[in-house]
C-alpha cells in the first residue's frame, strides 16, 4: 500500500530547530546548481518581472526612435525597413515579451503566498517555463541584433510575411521564436490550472481567493486553448517559407484569410489574457488603500470569467474590413458590445470599493485609481470600433493606436507599477521611496495621456498606422510633435520608477511584514518571505485573513500559526479541487538541472530550424527527449515506495 | 469547510488516486493538444471550402490498408489498458508483456502509414490538399513517436522496478497519453479518410 | 481639428485635355485624410453621423467616471482609520451603473446595426471600377481602360469598387466618401463610395504590405456625369505620338529601358508591371501620391526613385543629359 500518515498539526516557532529544518529542506542549493536549477516560484517570479521590465525597456527605446522619426514629416532618421522592423520589434516585445511574462511573475510570485502552499503545483515545470520564456526572448533578439528582426507588424499577416515577400531569415526567426515561446506559457498556464485545483490551503475555497488568481486562472484555461491556433500558424507559415507547402500561398488556393482567423481566434483572447491578472491585482490591492474589503467581490470575479468566455468569440472584430458577410459583421460587433457590460461591472465595483472606503493616497492608490480612469478611456474607445461601419474608418488608424496603448499600458503597466511599489516591500524587506514614487507617477500619468490621448485625432484625421513617414501637407505634425514630446516624458518617468526601485532595494526603510496592514495571506510572513513561505500550512477561515478580528464577519478565524507542519520533508498539503479539503501530503521536487537543459536543448532544436541544420535540429530533439527521460527518472523505491514519480515535474 | 479542521485519518504521501497532480497535468496537455489538432482540422476544412479545388483533388482516398493500420492502433489502446491491470495485480511479466505488444502495434501502425506516405503520390509541397494531408498526419506521427518513446520508457522503468505494483501511476498517465493519442487519429481518420467518401 | 475648408478653383491646365471642359472644385483642407469633420458622400457621412454620436456618449461616460472618481475619492468621511465593514448601499449602485450601461450599450448596438446596414451595399451601382493594389501603387481599370494612381468617378451616384491585390494585402480608402476594405489576393472584395460634389479626395493604403506602405496613396476625382464621359473618353485613346525629334529618341530610349514595366497603349511599351502611362500627364501626382506631378519632379522621380521611395520596384535610372531632355521630352508629351 501507499505510504500513509496523519499529518501533525501544531505550531513552528520562528528560530526553532523546525523552522531550522524547514530552511534546510527548502532553500537553494550554493552554486551554479542552485542558481540554473532553483525551482522557489519566488525566484522564478522575480525572475520573471525583472526580464520582462528589460524587455519592456528594449520595446520602449524602439518606441522613442519611431517617436524620433515620426516627431516632424518626412524626416529621414531611420530606412524604411529598420522602421518596419521596429514598429515589429516594438510590438513582439511588448506584447508577448513583456504584457504577459511580467504577469506571469506576479502570479508566479504571489499564488502560493496568496493561497496558503510551499511551492507551485509543478515547479519543476515552473522553472521550464521561465527559461523557455528567457531563451524565446533571446531568439527573437538574435535576429534583430543582426538586422534581421521581426519586420512584417506583430500579427504579421501573409502574404506580406510570406516567402516571395519577404524572403529573409527575419520571419523564419519570428515564427519560430514565437512557437518556442508558445511552449513556455502553455506549460505555464497549465501549472497554474493544477496549483489552483490542487495546492490551496484548508479552508482557502474557491469564493476566497484574491481577484488576481481568478485573473490568472481565466487566462491560463485561455491559453491552453488558444496558443495551439498562434504556434499552429506560424508553423504553417514557417513550412510554406521552408518547405513549399501552400496554405498560405493564394496562387496555389491557400487563403491569406486563414492567417487571419488563426491569428485573431488567438490574438484577442491573449488582449484579456494580458489585461485580466492585472486587473486582478487592482482588484486585489486598491481594497488595501481603500481600508475596506472589495465591493462585489463575486461579480468582480464572475466578470472576469464572463469577459473571457465572450473574448472567445469576439475576434473578426480585427477583421471587420476583410469583405465578410454583414450579418456575420454584425454579430461579432454586438459581441464586442457585450463584452463591456462585465467591465462596467468591474469599474463599478472599483469606484464604489473608494467610494465606500477610506482612500489612503499612497503611491500604489495613485497607479490604481488612475488606472480605472485610463481603463474607462480605452475600454469606450473599444466600444467605439466595435460598431462595424465606424470601424471601417477607425481600423488600422492612429486611433486603434490610442485605443490598444489605452489598453495595454493603462490597464496593464499602470496596474503592474502599481503593483510593484504595492508588493516591493515584501519582495525585498524594503519600503520604496513616497515622493521618488509620487514624481514617477505625475510624469508617468502626464507623459502617457501626453504621448497617447492626441493619438485619436491623428486617427480621426486619417493618420494610417505603420508608416515610417508622412507629408507635411497631411495636417498631422503637431499632433506628432505633442505625442514625441508625451513618450519622452513617460520614457522619464520609467526612468524615475526604475531609480526609485533601485535606491529603495539598497536604502528603502525596513518594510517589516506588512507594511500597509493588508489583508491577505502574502502579508503574513517575514519581508521577503523564507524559502518555505509558511511555516505551517495554515487554516483559512475568510478571504481577509490578517482582517478578520477587525471585520468580524463571522465567529470563525484563520489558524495562521497553527497547521499542518510537514516538517519530514520537501513536503506541502495536496486539497480537493472546491473545497479544498486536505487529501493528500504532496512531496515537492527539489533543484533540478534538467528544466534548464531541456529549455537549451529545445531552443537549440528551434535555431538548428532556423539555420537548416537537420542534423543539429535532430540531435537536439533527442537531448529533448533524453532530458525528459532524466526530468522524470522515478526514484528507487527504497524506505517509501509511492507513485510520486510524476509529481516531479 | 470550517476551520475546526479535525484530521482523524491518515493522507496519503505523495500523489494518489484521481486527483493525482501529474494527471491534472496531462488533462491539461489534452485539452490544448486537442485543441491544437481542432485547429488543424478546422484549417483543413476551411482550406477545402475556401480554395474551391476538388477535394481531395485524387479522389477519396483508399480505405484498406488505412482501416487495417486504423484498427491497429485502436487494438493497441485496449491492449495497454491491460498493462495497468496486470501491472496493479503484481503480475509484471502479463505487464511487460503487453507493453511491448502496445510498442509493436504502434510500431506496425508507424510503419504501415510511412508505407501510405511513400506511396501517396504527391508530397507536401505538391499541392494544398497535399501540405494538409502530411500536415495533419505527420502532427499525429509525431504525436505516435513520441508515445512510443513514452511505452518505451516505462518498459525499462518497469523492467528496473522503478514503476512497481503500488505505484502504478507513470503507467496511468503514459497510457492515458496513449489513448489521447488514438483518440485523435479518430477524428484525423475520420476527417481525412471517412468523410471524402460519404460525398464522393 | 483644422476643418476651415477652402474651395480651390483650379483650372484645366494647358494641354490637360481631360480637365478642359470642366473645372473642378478642389476641397482641401488642413488634413485630407480627416472623416470626421470633412466628408462628401453619404457612406462617410453615416460613418460620421455614427463616430460623433458614439464620441459624444463616450466622452459623456468619461466625464461621469471621473466624476465619480474624483467624488469618491474627496468626499469627506469620519471615523479614523479603521476598517470599513459595511457597504452600505455600494453594491446596488454598482447594479444599477451597470444596468444602465447595458442599456446605453444596446442602444449603441442597435444604431451600429442600423448604420451598417445602411452603407453594407448600394441600392445600384452604374459605374464599376476594378482596382488592383500592387507594391505600392493603384491600377484602376474601367473595362479595359486602365489608368493608375487616379481614379475618377461621377458624382451623385454610387459606385462600385471590385477590389483586388496583385500581390500582398492592401487597403483601399478614401475616408472622406467612404470606409475601408482589404485587398487580398486570392479574393475579391467589393465596396462601394459615391461623391456628393465634385473634388479631389485623398485615398491611403491602410493595411501594412511592406517597405513602401507609407508611400501608397491614390486620389479619387469625382466630376459631374459630364465630365467623368469626357475624362473616360480621353483615356480609352491611344497615347499622343512623339511630337518632336527629341520626343522620339526619348520613346525609344522608353520602349528599351521602361516598357518591360511600363505600358503606353499605341505603342510597343506593354509592360504589366508598373503604372500604364498612356495619359501619365493628365494626371495630378506621381509615384502614387507622392509628389506633384510636373516635368522636374517626374524626370527627378525617374532617377532617383529609390532615393525618394526606397525600396520601390522602379529602379532609378542614371541618365545622360541627352537621355534626360528626350525623355522628359516623350514623357511630357503623354497628356
Amino acid at each position: 500500500m501507499t505510504e500513509q500518515r496523519i499529518p501533525h498539526i501544531g505550531c513552528v516557532a520562528p528560530n526553532s530547530e523546525d523552522e531550522k529544518r524547514l530552511r534546510d529542506i527548502w532553500e537553494a542549493e550554493p552554486g551554479l546548481k542552485g542558481k540554473l536549477g532553483s525551482v522557489d516560484h519566488k525566484v522564478i517570479g522575480l525572475r520573471y518581472i525583472v526580464t520582462a521590465f528589460v524587455f519592456l525597456i528594449l520595446g520602449g527605446v524602439e518606441a522613442l526612435i519611431m517617436r524620433l522619426q515620426l516627431a516632424r514629416p518626412d524626416a529621414g532618421l531611420v530606412s524604411p525597413d529598420a522602421y518596419n522592423q521596429l514598429f515589429s520589434m516594438h510590438g513582439v516585445t511588448m506584447i508577448f515579451l513583456y504584457a504577459l511574462p511580467v504577469l506571469s511573475g506576479f502570479s508566479n510570485y504571489l499564488w502560493p503566498l496568496m493561497l496558503g502552499t510551499r511551492d507551485m503545483a509543478f515547479p519543476r515545470l515552473n522553472a521550464l517555463s521561465y527559461w523557455l520564456f528567457l531563451f524565446a526572448g533571446l531568439f527573437l533578439y538574435a535576429g534583430f541584433a543582426f538586422g534581421h528582426g521581426a519586420n512584417a507588424g506583430w500579427f504579421n499577416y501573409v502574404p506580406v510575411s510570406g516567402p516571395i515577400f519577404d524572403p529573409g531569415p527575419n520571419i523564419d526567426i519570428y515564427a519560430l521564436g514565437m512557437v518556442l515561446l508558445g511552449i513556455s506559457t502553455t506549460v505555464g498556464a497549465a501549472n497554474f490550472v493544477v496549483t489552483l485545483f490542487r495546492l490551496r490551503a484548508p479552508g482557502m475555497s474557491l469564493n476566497r481567493v484574491p481577484i488576481i488568481v481568478w485573473g490568472t486562472l481565466t487566462a491560463s484555461v485561455a491559453n491552453l486553448i488558444v496558443i495551439p491556433s498562434v504556434s499552429l500558424t506560424f508553423f504553417l507559415l514557417w513550412l510554406d517559407r521552408n518547405l513549399g507547402t501552400h496554405f498560405f500561398d493564394t496562387g496555389a488556393g491557400g487563403q491569406a484569410l486563414l492567417w487571419q482567423h488563426l491569428f485573431w481566434v488567438f490574438g484577442h483572447p491573449w488582449v484579456y489574457v494580458v489585461v485580466l491578472p492585472a486587473m486582478g491585482i487592482v482588484s486585489d490591492a486598491l481594497p488595501t488603500f481603500c481600508r475596506r474589503p472589495l465591493v462585489g467581490y463575486a461579480a468582480v470575479a464572475m466578470s472576469t470569467v464572463a469577459t473571457m468566455i465572450i473574448g472567445f468569440e469576439v475576434w473578426i472584430h480585427h477583421m471587420f474590413a476583410t469583405g465578410l458577410p454583414p450579418l456575420v459583421l454584425a454579430f461579432f460587433g454586438a459581441a464586442s458590445l457585450i463584452i463591456a457590460i462585465p467591465s462596467a461591472i468591474t469599474v463599478f465595483c472599483w469606484i464604489a470599493t473608494i467610494w465606500a472606503g477610506r482612500p489612503q493616497f499612497k503611491v500604489p492608490f495613485l497607479f490604481f485609481a488612475s488606472f480605472v480612469l485610463l481603463f474607462v478611456i480605452g475600454g469606450v474607445s473599444g466600444v467605439m470600433t466595435a460598431a462595424v461601419s465606424l470601424d471601417w474608418q477607425l481600423n488600422e488608424t492612429y486611433f486603434v493606436v490610442a485605443h490598444l496603448h489605452y489598453v495595454l499600458l493603462g490597464i496593464n503597466v499602470f496596474p503592474v507599477m502599481g503593483g510593484v511599489y504595492y508588493w516591493f516591500p515584501k519582495w525585498t524587506g524594503h519600503k520604496t521611496n513616497e515622493v521618488l514614487g509620487r514624481w514617477a507617477f505625475g510624469v508617468l500619468f502626464t507623459g502617457f495621456n501626453l504621448a497617447f490621448f492626441p493619438m485619436h485625432i491623428l486617427g480621426v484625421l486619417g493618420m494610417p498606422r505603420r508608416i515610417y513617414t508622412y507629408a507635411p501637407g497631411m495636417g498631422w505634425s503637431l499632433l506628432n510633435l505633442l505625442v514625441t514630446l508625451g513618450a519622452f516624458l513617460f520614457a522619464l518617468g520609467v526612468l524615475i520608477f526604475l531609480i526609485d526601485l533601485l535606491i529603495s532595494a539598497r536604502r528603502g526603510e525596513p518594510a517589516g511584514d506588512n507594511p500597509w496592514d493588508a489583508a491577505s495571506l502574502e502579508w503574513s510572513m517575514s519581508s521577503p518571505p523564507p524559502a518555505y513561505n509558511f511555516r505551517v500550512i495554515p487554516i483559512i477561515a475568510s478571504g481577509h485573513p490578517l482582517w478578520e478580528d477587525r471585520l468580524n464577519q463571522s465567529e470563525q478565524r484563520s489558524k495562521l500559526h497553527e497547521g499542518f507542519t510537514l516538517l519530514e520533508g520537501r513536503e506541502t498539503l495536496g486539497t480537493s479541487p472546491l473545497d479544498s479539503e486536505p487529501n493528500a501530503i504532496l512531496r515537492m521536487p527539489g533543484d533540478h538541472l534538467a528544466p534548464f537543459a531541456l529549455g537549451l536543448a529545445a531552443t537549440v532544436f528551434f535555431a538548428a530550424l532556423a539555420l537548416h541544420g537537420w542534423l543539429w535540429a535532430g540531435l537536439a530533439l533527442a537531448a529533448c527527449a533524453a532530458t525528459l527521460i532524466w526530468w522524470f527518472w522515478p526514484p528507487k523505491a527504497e524506505k517509501a515506495p509511492s507513485d510520486r514519480e510524476a509529481a516531479h515535474v | 469547510m470550517s476551520e475546526d479542521l479535525v484530521l482523524d485519518k491518515p493522507l496519503p504521501v505523495g500523489n494518489t488516486g484521481p486527483r493525482h497532480t501529474g494527471l491534472w497535468g496531462l488533462w491539461t496537455l489534452v485539452l490544448t493538444e486537442g485543441s491544437l489538432f481542432g485547429y488543424l482540422i478546422v484549417s483543413y476544412l476551411y482550406l477545402g471550402v475556401a480554395s474551391g479545388q476538388t477535394w481531395p483533388p485524387h479522389g477519396p482516398p483508399d480505405l484498406l490498408k488505412p482501416g487495417i493500420s486504423t484498427t491497429i492502433l485502436l487494438a493497441s489502446s485496449g491492449v495497454m489498458m491491460l498493462v495497468e491491470h496486470n501491472l496493479k495485480r503484481a503480475r509484471i511479466r502479463s505487464a511487460l508483456g503487453f507493453l511491448a505488444l502496445t510498442i509493436l502495434m504502434g510500431a506496425v501502425f508507424v510503419a504501415m502509414q510511412m508505407h501510405e506516405w511513400a506511396h501517396k503520390g504527391y508530397g507536401p509541397w505538391t499541392h494544398l490538399y497535399g501540405s494538409l494531408y502530411f500536415t495533419i498526419t505527420g502532427f499525429h506521427m509525431a504525436h505516435v513517436l513520441a508515445g512510443l518513446i513514452v511505452l518505451a520508457t516505462l518498459f525499462v522503468w518497469i523492467l528496473m522496478g522503478r514503476i512497481r505494483p503500488d505505484g502504478p501511476k507513470p503507467v496511468t498517465i503514459g497510457g492515458l497519453y496513449w489513448h489521447f493519442v488514438d483518440a485523435v487519429w479518430i477524428v484525423v481518420f475520420s476527417t481525412l479518410y471517412l468523410a471524402p467518401h460519404l460525398h464522393g | 481639428m483644422p476643418c476651415a475648408s477652402i474651395r480651390v478653383i483650379v483650372s484645366a491646365k494647358e494641354g490637360r485635355r481631360t480637365f478642359a471642359a470642366a473645372q473642378i472644385a478642389v476641397m482641401r483642407h488642413g488634413a485630407p485624410l480627416d472623416y470626421f469633420s470633412h466628408v462628401y458622400g453619404p457612406v462617410a457621412r453615416s460613418m460620421q453621423a455614427l463616430g460623433w454620436t458614439y464620441t459624444a456618449i463616450c466622452v459623456g461616460v468619461c466625464l461621469v467616471i471621473i466624476g465619480l472618481l474624483m467624488t469618491a475619492m474627496m468626499r469627506r468621511r469620519g471615523g479614523g482609520d479603521r476598517i470599513v465593514t459595511e457597504s452600505g448601499p455600494a453594491l446596488t449602485w454598482v447594479m444599477i451603473g451597470s444596468g444602465v450601461s447595458t442599456l446605453i450599450l444596446f442602444g449603441m448596438a442597435i444604431y451600429a446595426f442600423i448604420a451598417l446596414r445602411a452603407v453594407a451595399a448600394p441600392a445600384k451601382a452604374p459605374v464599376t471600377i476594378a482596382v488592383t493594389g500592387y507594391d505600392w501603387w493603384w491600377k484602376a481599370d474601367y473595362g479595359g481602360v486602365v489608368v493608375a494612381n487616379e481614379l475618377h468617378i461621377p458624382t451623385g451616384v454610387p459606385v462600385k469598387i471590385d477590389l483586388r491585390s496583385a500581390d500582398v494585402i492592401h487597403a483601399f480608402w478614401v475616408p472622406q466618401l467612404a470606409g475601408k476594405t482589404q485587398m487580398i489576393p486570392g479574393v475579391t472584395t467589393h465596396q462601394w463610395l459615391q461623391a456628393d460634389r465634385p473634388g479631389v479626395y485623398r485615398g491611403q493604403c491602410t493595411q501594412f504590405c511592406g517597405e513602401q506602405h507609407a508611400h501608397m496613396a491614390f486620389e479619387v476625382v469625382a466630376q459631374s456625369p459630364a465630365d467623368y464621359r469626357a475624362w473616360l473618353a480621353a483615356q480609352a485613346a491611344n497615347a499622343a505620338a512623339p511630337s518632336s525629334a527629341l520626343a522620339q529618341t526619348g520613346q525609344h530610349y522608353f520602349r528599351s529601358h521602361c516598357g518591360g514595366c511600363h505600358s503606353v497603349r499605341g505603342t510597343e511599351a506593354t509592360g504589366q508591371h508598373a503604372p500604364d502611362l498612356t495619359h501619365l500627364m493628365s494626371r495630378r501626382e506621381l509615384a502614387a501620391g507622392l509628389t506633384p506631378n510636373t516635368p522636374d519632379n517626374l524626370i527627378n522621380w525617374v532617377e532617383h526613385a529609390q532615393d525618394l521611395k526606397p525600396g520601390t520596384r522602379m529602379p532609378s535610372f542614371d541618365l545622360t543629359p541627352e537621355q534626360r531632355t528626350a525623355l522628359k521630352a516623350y514623357l511630357t508629351g503623354l497628356s
